[in-house]
Parts: C-alpha cells; structure tokens; sequence
C-alpha cells in the first residue's frame, strides 16, 4: 500500500475560518494547559510523572475533527492533550494533576491515569504500549454490539517496538476491528532516538505484513491529520478491518519534567519551533487568508489564557480526596444489566 | 514372538480409558503406522497407531468397553504362524506412573461418623443431584450464563474448533457460534488486552488460558489494565470478565507446565480469585464469577476436570464468593485448604479419623475475597490448623492464613500452625521426583498429629 502524501496543500483552499480558528483555539488550549502544568509542577503542586504535549497538539486535534459522537480513544500516559481536544474539562484534568478530589478520578489516578466514560476516553495508560490490545479490545466491543463506531489507538514511536503490539495487529487485521491506530513518532522513545532503536524507521509500513493499510502523515499540519484522518476512519467504518496513521510529529519538552533532555541538541529543538510549529502553522495560514487579524488571535489568546488560569485556580482550591477514597473503587459492587 | 498391546496413556493425566472402536480384526497384518483403534479419553477421541509388525492373534477388550486401565493389555500380536499364547490377556499393568489421584469420590453417602450439622449449606435437601464432571459442570456454567446474558463470550486458544484444548468448551461454538466463542492465535498478551479493552467497552469476556502458566505473558494485562483501572478511574469504568484455566501441576509435564499461581492473584486488590474443588463448586462459582462486577481469576485443576461430583439439578444454581464450605466437620484440629488440595486434606481425614483424631476440613472457595471467618471459628474451636496447598511455601496462600491466625486468635492457639505446601522446588519430571516435590496426604496426617500432639 503506497503511502498517501496528505492533500494539506489542496485541503487548505477549502478549510473555512470557522474551522482554522476552532484548530487554532483547541492547539493553543492544550499548549498554554501544559505550560500551565509545567509550571504548577516546578512549584510542587503536581508530583511524579508529568508528561507533556507541547509541540505535538496538531495530532490530536486533527484527528478529532475527523472524529464522530461516540468514536472511541485511547492512549498511553502522554494523554493531556487527548483529554482536552476530546472535550474534557480541564479543570477536571488539572485537578488530577494535582491530585484533588475535583480530578476526573478524585485524584486517584494522577497525570498518567484518567478517564472518562462520557467522552468515550479510555485512559491514559502507564505501561508502554499495553494500551493497544486494549483499544483493539474497544474496537471489538463496537463491532460485536454492531455499532460502527472507531477507535483511535494512540501509541508513540517507542511503543511501536513492544511485541503486544504486532499480537494485536494480528487479532485487529483477522478480525477486521475497527480500529485506527496512531503512531505519535515524536522521534524520542523518552532518551533513545528513532534511528538508534530501530532499523526500519517507517513504522506504518510494519502493518503491511499483516495486511493493514497505513500511511505516515505530516503531524505538524493538522489540516493534513485530520484529512488522513478522515480516509482512516472511512476504512474503518466500511467494515474493512483497522488502519495505521504514522503521524510524524516532535516533542518541544523532555520526555518527562525530570527529563534534562541531553540526548538532542537545543538547536534542534529551536529548528523544528522554528520552522514547523503547528500552532504557527495555523496562525499563519488565518492571517494570510485573511480569516482573522492581529487582534483577533490575541483575543483568542487571552481568552484561552482565561480558562486555563481557571483550570488551575481550580486545580489548587479543590480538596485533597476525602482519606475514606482509600478504600472505595476498589471492587465494583453493582451487579451490571443484562446487555 | 507374540507381543502384548497395551492401553495407551494418550494426555499427561490419563489413567483410564474408553475402547471405542477397534478399526482391526483378528486375523490382519498389521503394519507400523496402521491405526489400530480408536480410544477415547476424557479429553477427545484419539486414534491409536501400530508400532509393532504382527498379525491379530486376538483382540482382548471389546468395542465399547469403558475404563480401560491404562497398561492393561488390549490385544496381541502374532507372527506368521505362531498361536496365541495361552495366559495372556491378563493385567499386567503397573500402577500407572502418574501420581496416584484420589478414590474416586463417593459423595456424601460414604460420609463418616462426624456430624454433618454445617457441612452442606450449597442447595436444599430435596433438590434432586446429578453426577458431573468438573469438566461438564465448567461447560455448563458458562453455557447457562452465554445463554442468560449476550454481553458474555468466551475467547482462547482452541476453544472454539477443536471444543477446548481441555475439553471444556464443547459444544459451545455449536450452540453460540463463532461471533461469541472465538478462536484466538497463540498470543497470551494481546488477546488477554483485548478481552480486558472489550469489557472496558461493555462485554463480559470470558479469557481462556491453555493453563494459567501461559497467564505470565499477559499478567501485565491482568494486573495493570483489568484489577486497576476501576481504582485508577475513580469509580468511572472496570472490567467484568473472567480469566480462567487449568493452575498448578498435572502430571510429568515439568517445571514450566506445573505452577500454582493461587498465592500470587490473591495478592492483587481489584481481583477476585476463586479456585474450585469439586463440580458444584465448579458450576456455582464460575456462575458467580461471570456475573460478578469485577475481573475473577478462576483457577481450575487438570487433574479435578475428570472428577465426578454431585451437582443439584437447579435452573440457577450460584455459590456466593466469601463464602467457605465446612466439608467435614470435626473437633480436634482445622484443616483448610482450596482447590486440588482439599484431596489430600480429605484423603488426611480419612487416615485421621482411623485414629481418633477428628478433623474439621475447610474448602475456602475464594481466596480473594476469603472467608477468614469461618477458619477462625473453626480455630476457636479445634485450637489448631494445618493448611493444605499444592504452591510453594514462600509467600503462600497458608502463610497469610497462618498471619491471619495469629493476629486474630492468638490465645486459641495451642500448636504453632503448620503450613503444608509443595516443595520448594522447580517442578522436577521424573516420576518419582514429582511425587517428592508435591504434597502427600501423608504429610498432611504427619501435620496434624504435630499440633495434635500425636
């Protein structure tokens, strides 16, 4: 299968002002989140691992604007981004962060672990690619309940390489489940390069020998994620089994807040914030066409500010978890409905 | 020279057999290769091939006939000419080499002296019972509950096509058809992920593994994914499925093939772990365990799944899991056990009670959520345990019974409680090493009249 070069160039004479800015206003919500979380990591108000997005927002907003009401998703512990482009509250995700009783899992899950049934979010998993049997496994449900809803399975570059992997590859491609799965190639698997933990560097075309269809996308361009998104998810709902999108995307932060990211060279990281910001990408191409002014970013600008210092008033006022959640969650007690 | 054929062992834990069909006649030339019979197991049909050259001079077991021991001879092989020898046919066979299992139950009518007041709380007197196997009663389980709920399907290697690597799956693949009985490749850690993400989307799968020791691959899926997430969520979404299969040792298949995984699960909150002796616990908690809320581990036994039991014939018939089963009640000390190893703990009994001593034998059902409360009434009682399992003495099921104990009924102690496990061994496979490395129910008498004082 010949890898499909995204149409962004074609796409962009078409994308409307109303959806450049709803790009735009979703990217920078997710850049000025984290930057927030960062921040509120280094005055200790979030501990452990913290994970950040930045430099890797247009994937998942482009790929949510492919998305439809009920499509499912599911990623690995780098899942901020993913919680806010899918609607979430982020409030709900600050206060996890910060380990309060307003988190989305009462605090008891933390930045690698959050949910929410209601915006069809699974997680936020912290072992290295085991999130991917499970988004097979959502995929499956949908299928066997008859439904043709999709699910997207984010993984990055470093989990690409875990055996479970291809064990679901198999399963998803013999049992045509409705799976889209997202490789992040962020090029960083936390210290070790692409080039140093694998050979074949195209990661897609590992589906091939398990006959899945796939295609490396441009993951700085959101109209190009969100155009292969689209093809992704039209295989998938038509019944032909799952898809790969290796996105090709870059990491601005260290794998995580602890990380002194001396594996790569500030210049690199200043080249590719440079010259491929998806968040510039967009601005750009609003202000050239002329679908916004000066003003009218810096008024989204301020309002996006507004909503994540909310977020983190938020984060900081709500409680500590009552100490009785110790012991509660641990067994469900209610016996589910018959399906 | 005539040559004996004898039943052949055809699985690890065969000791008998069923002659079903003999595909040869006196009087053929048989040639190596030639299928000679087909004998069935209590696993599958199997055919049953010619080493040896030779003419039929007879043919000693009829079509048919049942319980053919294995070694015992079946037929003889004459060269040209040669007459049948006279005195042959006769058993010659030797004990088979697999650890000896226990008399074939007698259910409750061979029941002895003590009182059986608390002994049978599972069903009513007048329910009517029915012989089953543990094998039988695991398909029925999960046949009624696939019957009950169309959410609930059953996943592994082999258990759609070939009706179960075990057996245990037949006819379900007939009855459900391949949408909710599935074949799965040999990939322990993906099709373990993909059950778990299934139930985070509403299924109640049922994970078959071939035996629990192929479970390693996909312990990350159990233990991370299914037993956390509901904690991890607060409360938004967990995993109602089942993981189940043959746990700890059959027989002659080595260190790798023989592991009891009981003392691990139980160590895991957010799991349930239920481990069944007989075939109504079997039905009644594997009932359970499919309608719980929860991810179960339910570990069976190879060696119990040809077992026969008495199981009530009732449209519903559940067992609640925290609930422990006195399976014989007695004053002199508490043996609790779990699983196969109420064999030995039973078998213990029996040889104590020729001596005067009265044990009170406790199958707990569910080590995780686990009826401490019954074994410590029992204490209270007795004033001395004996604790009965086939896995390895560091960090066992019986060192955190003995904790239990200590911590909450020290002053009824009148002897330190004795923990009898397997040996402290990689499973070993000669015969005779592997009856050493697991428990006896001799080891259990020697314990017993330890804190007895005998």
């Amino acid at each position: 299968m010949p890898a499909k070069k995204a149409a962004a160039k074609s796409a962009k004479s078409n994308v409307s002002a109303e959806e450049l800015l709803g790009h735009y206003r979703e990217m920078l919500l997710i850049r000025r989140f984290e930057e927030k979380a960062g921040q509120l990591y280094g005055m200790g108000l979030i501990g452990g691992f913290c994970h950040l997005y930045i430099g890797q927002e247009a994937v998942v907003v482009g790929l949510e604007a492919a998305a439809d009401e009920g499509d499912k998703r599911i990623t690995s512990y780098r899942d901020h981004g993913h919680m806010l482009a899918c609607g979430m509250d982020p409030k709900g995700v600050m206060a996890e962060l910060t380990g309060r009783e307003g988190g989305y899992s009462k605090g008891k899950g933390g930045s690698m672990h959050m949910f929410s049934k209601e915006k069809h979010f699974y997680g936020g998993h912290g072992i290295v690619g085991a999130q991917v049997p499970l988004g097979a496994g959502l995929a499956f449900a949908d299928k066997y309940k008859g439904n043709d809803r999709v699910t997207f399975t984010y993984f990055g570059d470093g989990a690409a390489n875990q055996g479970q992997v291809y064990e679901t590859y198999n399963m998803a491609e013999l049992w045509d489940l409705p799976v889209v799965f997202v490789i992040e190639n962020n090029q960083y698997a936390m210290g070790t390069s692409v080039q140093r933990s694998t050979k074949s560097p195209s990661m897609w075309k590992r589906g091939v020998a398990y006959g899945i269809p796939g295609e490396e996308v441009d993951g700085m361009d959101v109209l190009a994620v969100k155009t292969a998104g689209e093809r992704a998810i039209k295989h998938c709902r038509s019944g032909k089994g799952p898809y790969i999108l290796e996105v090709k995307t870059y990491r601005y932060r260290g794998h995580s807040m602890s990380d002194p990211a001396k594996y790569r060279t500030r210049e690199e990281v200043q080249k590719v914030r440079d010259e491929r910001d998806p968040i510039e990408h967009v601005r750009e191409l609003l202000l050239t066409g002329k679908h916004a002014t000066e003003d009218d970013l810096k008024a989204i600008d301020k309002e996006i500010k507004a909503v994540v210092n909310e977020a983190a008033e938020f984060a900081k006022e709500s409680p500590e978890p009552a100490l009785d959640e110790l012991w509660t969650d641990i067994y469900a007690t209610e016996v589910q409905q018959e399906a | 020279m005539a040559t004996e054929i004898l039943m052949p062992a055809l699985s690890p834990t065969m000791e008998e057999g069923t002659l079903a069909k003999w595909l040869i006649k006196e009087g053929d030339t048989v040639s190596s290769g030639d299928i000679m019979a087909e004998i069935e197991t209590d696993k599958a049909t199997m055919e049953f091939e010619a080493v040896d050259e030779g003419i039929v001079g007879k043919l000693l077991v009829a079509e048919g006939t049942e319980g053919v021991k294995v070694n015992d001879v079946i037929a003889i092989l004459v060269e040209d000419g040669e007459d049948v020898p006279t005195g042959t046919g006769e058993s010659k066979a030797e004990p088979a080499p697999a650890p000896a299992a226990e008399p074939t139950p007698e259910p409750a009518a061979a029941a002895p002296a003590t009182p059986a007041a608390d002994t049978s709380p599972d069903w009513d007197a007048d329910v009517e019972l029915k012989q089953t196997t543990v094998r039988e009663a695991l398909r029925d389980a999960m046949a009624e509950e696939m019957r009950r709920d169309e959410a609930v399907f059953l996943m592994g290697e082999e258990v759609a096509e070939y009706q179960g690597a075990y057996k245990i799956s037949q006819g379900l693949l007939d009855e459900f058809g391949a949408k909710r009985v599935i074949d799965t490749p040999i990939t322990e850690h993906g099709f373990a992920g993909i059950g778990v993400g299934a139930a985070f989307g509403g299924l109640k799968p049922i994970v078959e593994f071939m035996t629990f020791n192929f479970a390693m691959q996909a312990i990350d899926q159990i233990i991370n994914s299914a037993a956390k997430t509901l904690y991890m969520s607060g409360g938004q979404m967990g995993a109602q499925m089942v993981f189940r299969g043959p746990n700890g040792a059959a027989a002659r298949v080595g260190a790798q093939h023989s592991q009891d995984y009981s003392a691990w699960y139980m160590q895991i909150p957010g799991l349930k772990v239920a481990i069944p002796y007989s075939a109504a616990d079997a039905k009644g908690l594997l009932k359970s365990a499919i309608r719980d809320p929860n991810p179960v581990i339910f570990l069976e036994n190879e060696i119990l799944y040809g077992k026969s039991f008495e199981v009530p014939i009732l449209d519903d018939f559940t067992i609640p899991f925290g609930k422990a089963k006195i399976e014989r009640a007695g004053s002199d000390v508490t043996i609790v056990s779990f699983g196969i190893g109420l064999t030995y703990a039973l078998e213990a009994a029996e040889k104590l009670a020729e001596d005067g001593i009265n044990a009170e034998v406790i199958n707990l059902r569910t080590l995780r959520p686990m009826d401490t409360e019954t074994i410590l009434a029992s204490v209270r009682k007795t004033n001395r345990c004996v604790t009965v399992e086939e896995g390895w003495p560091q960090g066992s099921v019986g060192g955190y019974i003995s904790s239990v104990i200590m911590q909450q009924a020290f002053d009824y102690l009148d002897a330190p409680v004795i923990t009898c496990t397997g040996k402290d061994v990689p499973m070993p496979y000669a015969a005779n090493l592997e009856k050493h490395a697991l428990l006896t129910s001799d080891e259990v008498v020697k314990a017993c009249k330890d804190v007895t004082y005998r």
